[in-house]
């Protein structure tokens, strides 16, 4: 197989490398494919499934599946979209989003990808979890009311800081992010500094008293919807 | 955090069932079938001390303003001096400070030209006494057009400061503990002076409709709904009105001070609640007193009433003019609300043009920084009166005791009486007539009590009032929508 090849998004061909996953081509040409569990610089972990396309008219998540010569790849269609919105609103109702009083508002990946996937109130019934806050951490702290179990600050804390402060535990509904050992957050070797800190996409893992110091109209997403710095990058 | 989801819950559910909610009057008669008392019932939403515990204590400010939409910058405001507190910070960079004052008076212009426009200016356009199928918001709009379009644009300006001093025109961010998030550019600030002129020449004129409807009826007026009461509100340090900032003041109905020059971090020296079976709501009353002689009210008359002075020129000027109907003595007179709201709305947008020439306001020092402390009160002056802000703040951040005082509901007690005052002086026989009903509204509309915060949009106040005979068997029962 060569190096280099092409392959096809929505009609358009774009250019691969060998070994590269489809998001990652199609980033590179300036294509957004929705995601939430993937993140730049961590190993991919095909969670979420936000980022799920066509590949040859099968589904598969374009942050695990590798790019190959000549597949046409469906990414914008309008049945994606609706599945990518249903995945959205089912995490909404799975969790405690009041997005109107998060700080992490106008900051947030889930909030951003809803307003660009276009949901006004989720079709689904909320659950209400009951949900546990950590603040036991002089500089961080922990509210699971409003993780969405992507796994981004497991992979950062392992492989980027080598500490292992989260880890899943539970299964199913009854899943939660913990942390390494002990219960307290307070216990781990976390510092605010630490990537898995800055990889939660929601504002589950927080950096203590910021707050609101963004003033509303200077936050990431209150201008651009998300992706559009993917898309600025097309030619 | 046991509480948590049942906590959450209610915010999903209470402020539907709020708005929908009626004011609801019962009016007790004894064996002569004379009034023997009269009850406002109001739904007090109290959720929000619960399900702030645990939460950490600066989303206090953003979060209170989702669960209480009463007046939502109020509450953003009272709740962040209290956080000011916490983060163990006494004075505020000016910026900061004089931008949460910009947010204030451009709320309380906002909330005092609403109210007046949209609820009261039917009263007294055509009298309180019309037909109520004219005298709405709508019968003003045909016959006043222009006066329609102000109330409009008055709001629409005090709305558009909130935003630019907040981020949004409702439930914005803008207060942080121990400052603020942004300055005001040089573009926000012309946008606001182009029409500042236009803006403080319509309070003129609100002013001036409130001010001759209440001179031409002061023999009706006077009577109205009114009572001897005490007054409570803050005031500055040197004794002018101040509604962002300042010490405890409570006057008798002849002007004798009870409370004065109190630091209001001790407000628990001086003010309690009574709880009594039939009201969801407490009664607030000045703790040397007691109960039974000891409440008071709030809002735009007492402040009026409790301030030496107010430091600008037009207001005060119009001031000295309110007091001397009443020869300098606290005024009572329950209708005389709407006259001091308008001074009041004047005094806002002259504090408006002093701040927006102030170069202070595009500062950049936004935040100050001190030691924790743990414990934080914020008293504010909210349109409708004092609001109080008290809370605990744990070792790791969280809240563990909010305490709320809200303005409705330190008028709790005179708005009873005014109820009460009414039905003793219009009810005849054993039926509650149009009149009366009519009649009430009025009286409890005078103190813009937040019942009427949710039907602002329909410009009405849907009502319902039952009359008991000694007995306790229900005789009469009338809705108004
Ligand atoms: S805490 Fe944040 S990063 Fe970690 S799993 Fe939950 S949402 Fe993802
Ligand atoms: S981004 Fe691909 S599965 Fe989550």
């Amino acid at each position: 197989m060569a190096d280099n090849f092409t392959f096809i998004i929505d009609g358009t061909e774009i250019p691969a490398r060998q070994g590269q996953t489809i998001l990652k081509a199609a980033d590179e040409a300036g294509i957004y494919i929705p995601r939430l569990c993937n993140k730049d610089g961590l190993e991919p972990y095909g969670a979420c499934r936000v980022c799920t396309v066509l590949v040859n008219g099968r589904p598969q998540s374009a942050c695990t599946q590798p790019a190959q010569p000549g597949i046409i790849v469906e990414n914008d269609t309008e049945e994606l979209t609706e599945m990518r919105k249903q995945l959205i609103e089912m995490l909404f109702v799975e969790g405690n989003h009041f997005c109107m009083f998060c700080e992490k508002s106008g900051n947030c990946e889930l909030q951003a990808l809803g307003y660009r996937l276009g949901i006004a109130a989720p079709r689904f019934p909320f659950m209400f979890p009951q949900r546990e806050l950590d603040a036991t951490h002089p500089e961080v702290f922990v509210d699971r009311n409003r993780c969405i179990l992507c796994g981004r600050c497991v992979r950062a804390s392992r492989d980027q800081d080598g500490k292992n402060v989260f880890q899943f535990t539970g299964r199913g509904i009854k899943k939660r992010i913990s942390v390494n050992a002990t219960s307290r957050l307070a216990d781990t070797e976390l510092k605010s500094a630490d990537k898995a800190v800055a990889a939660c996409p929601v504002g589950s893992i927080l950096k203590k008293g910021v707050g609101y110091a963004v003033p509303i109209g200077e936050r990431i997403y209150d201008h651009k919807p998300i992706g559009s710095d993917i898309e600025s990058k097309a030619k | 955090m046991s509480t948590q989801a049942t906590g959450l819950k209610r915010i999903a559910i209470e402020p539907v069932t709020r708005v929908e909610g009626h004011g609801k009057v019962t009016l007790l008669l004894d064996e002569n079938n004379k009034i023997k008392q009269a009850r406002l019932h109001i739904v007090e939403f109290r959720g929000f001390e619960r399900f702030v515990q645990g939460r950490p204590y600066w989303e206090a400010p953003v979060l209170v303003q989702r669960l209480c939409g009463i007046c939502p910058v109020s509450h953003h405001l009272a709740a962040a001096k209290a956080m000011d507190m916490v983060v163990g910070v006494d004075k505020l960079p000016p910026t900061a400070e004089k931008m949460r004052r910009l947010m204030h008076y451009g709320q309380f212009f906002q909330s005092h030209a609403l109210h007046f426009f949209h609820l009261v200016s039917p009263d007294l356009l055509f009298g309180f006494d019309a037909d109520p199928a004219i005298r709405n918001v709508i019968g003003v709009a045909k016959k006043f057009p222009d006066l329609a379009v102000q109330g409009v644009m008055m709001r629409k300006y005090g709305q558009e400061l909130i935003r630019a001093t907040a981020g949004k025109k409702i439930h914005g961010t803008g207060a942080i503990p121990g400052g603020i998030n942004k300055n005001l550019s040089i573009e926000e600030r012309d946008f606001f002076l182009k029409d500042l002129d236009q803006m403080i020449e319509w309070s003129r004129g609100a002013l001036k409709i409130a001010k001759d409807y209440t001179a031409e009826n002061l023999e009706r007026l006077a009577g109205f709904g009114s009572f001897d009461s005490n007054h409570t509100s803050l005031v500055r340090e040197d004794g002018a009105m101040d509604i962002y900032h300042g010490r405890l003041r409570s006057i008798d109905a002849e002007g004798n001070r009870i409370i004065d020059d109190v630091d209001y971090v001790n407000y628990l020296d001086y003010i309690a609640e009574e709880v009594r079976p039939w009201s969801y709501m407490k009664f607030p009353f000045i703790k040397s007193l007691g109960p039974e002689k000891g409440w008071y009210r709030v809002g735009p008359l007492a402040r009026i009433n409790a301030c030496d002075f107010i430091d600008t020129p037009e207001a005060e000027a119009e001031r000295k003019e309110f007091m001397a109907l009443t020869n300098g003595k606290p005024n009572n007179i329950t209708m005389a609300y709407h006259w001091a709201r308008m001074i009041e709305e004047l005094h806002s947008i002259e504090k408006i043009q002093e701040l927006l020439h102030d170069r202070d306001l595009q500062g950049t020092d936004l935040v100050a920084k001190g030691d924790m402390r743990g414990e934080g009160v914020g008293l504010i002056e909210a349109p409708r009166g004092t609001l109080f802000h008290h809370y605990k703040v744990n070792k790791d951040d969280q809240i563990t005791m909010a305490n709320l005082i809200v303005s409705t509901t330190n008028n709790n007690e005179p708005m009873n009486r005014a109820v009460q005052k009414v039905a003793e002086d219009y009810l005849s026989g054993n039926e509650i007539t149009e009149g009366l009903l009519n009649h009430i509204e009025v009286a409890i509309r005078a103190y813009d009590p937040c019942l009427s915060c949710a039907t602002h949009a329909m410009g009405r106040m849907p009502l319902v009032v039952e009359l008991y005979d000694a007995g306790d068997t229900l005789v009469d029962r009338k809705v108004k929508e």
